[in-house]
């Protein structure tokens, strides 16, 4: 599973980094920074609530 | 005033919305209410098709209400609105603001919410109970927290609250909100005015340093004015709310009290079940399209209930029951799309410093008055509570 995101979409209001603290982050100017492009195992509960919570549609996720 | 002339979609049983709007959700074709000014819309009632309209600026325009003319102190009233703007102005406008709203900047603020949230539990506690926990915490608690992150006077805390709360009152004459809506410019244009000469270290003081050029006054009055309704009506209500609807689920009070990892999925639930904001901003069609495949016309308006939306069944089992101990359900109080509340983090920062430092002060905190007597405040564009008494 790889994450993908769409820097010119997001809109920073910072919900994945609060549903996946591990895998996101913000820049200076809110937008998201994906920390880790290949989530583990035991990351894919809270990366799936991220993708979902993102108010944007600025991430997706490619499954393997 | 009598609910029949609430509008529909702001029409409350207590903390749910009436049954005819959840009923809603079932029935064919999108209901035609009145909004708080009287023009038709249609009601939207499902998650999903909430999160369409919402998620489609394109398809879907915040610029949809009647424009005023500009009133006679020249300060375009809609400048600076993030809310009655679409892309790519919005844009332009929320990019100068989001920096200041991460979830890292937000952290660092909270030792000085903590402060914040003790001082008045000391202020309350002192003279014994009971009190009126709306008036003694819910609503000055975040009125502090804004003003001091926006840089606006603490002092002018009355007036400016008293202003807030009747520019979103429905109840009072359309005439009369024009006037608290002048005077609020008025004091927002001078502190906007004495921020441009001496800039602080605050919200206002940052957006004159780094984008004065950018910025035109009637814009700056605008973004100021938001932020500071936005930042105290909509917290403070979820505060006293979310109190009264732990008081009376005491098992679901005891883990937001003793458990901290209980905390945050606690104020997801609290946010998704009491849905404070009643629908945003109407949505207006650009053109002929479809949501949930159902047709809607060029020209038509769309309110968006979002606690319809947020009691979906779609979302999670038993929706009209308060659990904090759910996984957490997806919700949309916060809103959706590019307009999703730029306050969020702040919001819940404040409220995962207040519900446990509240309920820890207090352990045999109760209502003061039976539930029944309980006064709602839903005429307002935030639901919330008139004042709520409490014993310890």
């Amino acid at each position: 599973m790889r994450i993908q995101a769409d820097r010119d979409i997001c809109i920073g209001a910072g919900n994945c980094v609060l549903a996946a603290e591990d895998v996101f982050d913000q820049d200076d100017d809110a937008v998201v920074l994906v920390l880790q492009e290949y989530p583990g195992p035991d990351q894919e509960s809270e990366v799936r609530n991220a993708v979902a919570q993102c108010p944007s549609g600025a991430l997706s996720l490619v499954e393997d | 005033m009598s609910t029949t002339t609430i509008p529909r979609h702001m029409q409350r049983d207590r903390f749910a919305p009436v049954p005819e709007t959840q009923a809603a959700r079932d029935e064919d074709d999108f209901p035609t209410i009145r909004t708080a000014i009287g023009t038709a819309a249609r009601l939207v009632t499902r998650y999903a098709d909430v999160r369409e309209v919402l998620g489609d600026a394109e398809r879907f325009s915040n610029e949809g209400l009647p424009r005023r003319p500009t009133p006679e102190d020249g300060v375009d009233p809609r400048a600076g609105n993030l809310l009655a703007t679409d892309p790519p102005e919005h844009t332009r406008l929320r990019r100068l603001l989001t920096g200041e709203f991460t979830v890292k900047r937000i952290r660092c603020l909270e030792p000085r919410i903590t402060e914040i949230v003790d001082d008045h539990l000391d202020a309350m506690a002192a003279p014994g109970p009971p009190a009126d926990l709306v008036g003694a915490f819910a609503l000055p608690v975040p009125s502090l927290v804004i003003c001091e992150l926006l840089g606006v006077p603490y002092a002018d805390r009355e007036e400016f609250q008293g202003r807030a709360t009747r520019q979103i009152d429905l109840s009072l004459p359309l005439e009369e909100r024009g006037r608290v809506a002048a005077e609020s410019r008025a004091y927002m244009g001078e502190l906007v005015d004495r921020a441009w000469s001496a800039p602080g270290d605050d919200m206002l003081g940052m957006l004159i340093r780094e984008h004065g050029d950018d910025l035109s006054r009637s814009e700056l009055i605008g973004i100021a004015s938001l932020l500071l309704i936005a930042g105290h009506e909509t917290t403070a209500n979820m505060l006293g709310l979310g109190t009264l609807a732990l008081l009376r689920a005491p098992d679901q009070l005891a883990l937001v009290r003793d458990e901290p990892g209980a905390v945050a999925p606690a104020i997801e639930e609290l946010l998704r079940y009491l849905s404070v904001v009643h629908s945003g901003i109407p949505r207006l069609a650009r053109h002929d399209t479809t949501v949930g495949g159902r047709p809607v016309r060029a020209g038509e308006l769309l309110v968006l209930s979002l606690p319809a939306a947020n009691r979906d069944p779609v979302t999670t089992d038993h929706p009209d029951v308060l659990d904090v101990t759910r996984a957490i359900a997806p919700h949309v109080a916060f809103g959706h799309g590019v307009h999703h509340c730029l306050g969020a983090p702040l919001a819940r920062a404040e409220m995962a410093v207040a519900f446990p430092a509240l309920l820890r002060r207090f352990p045999g905190l109760a209502p003061g008055i039976p539930f029944d007597e309980v006064e709602f405040r839903s005429a307002t564009v935030v639901h919330g509570l008139r004042a709520l008494p409490v014993t310890w």
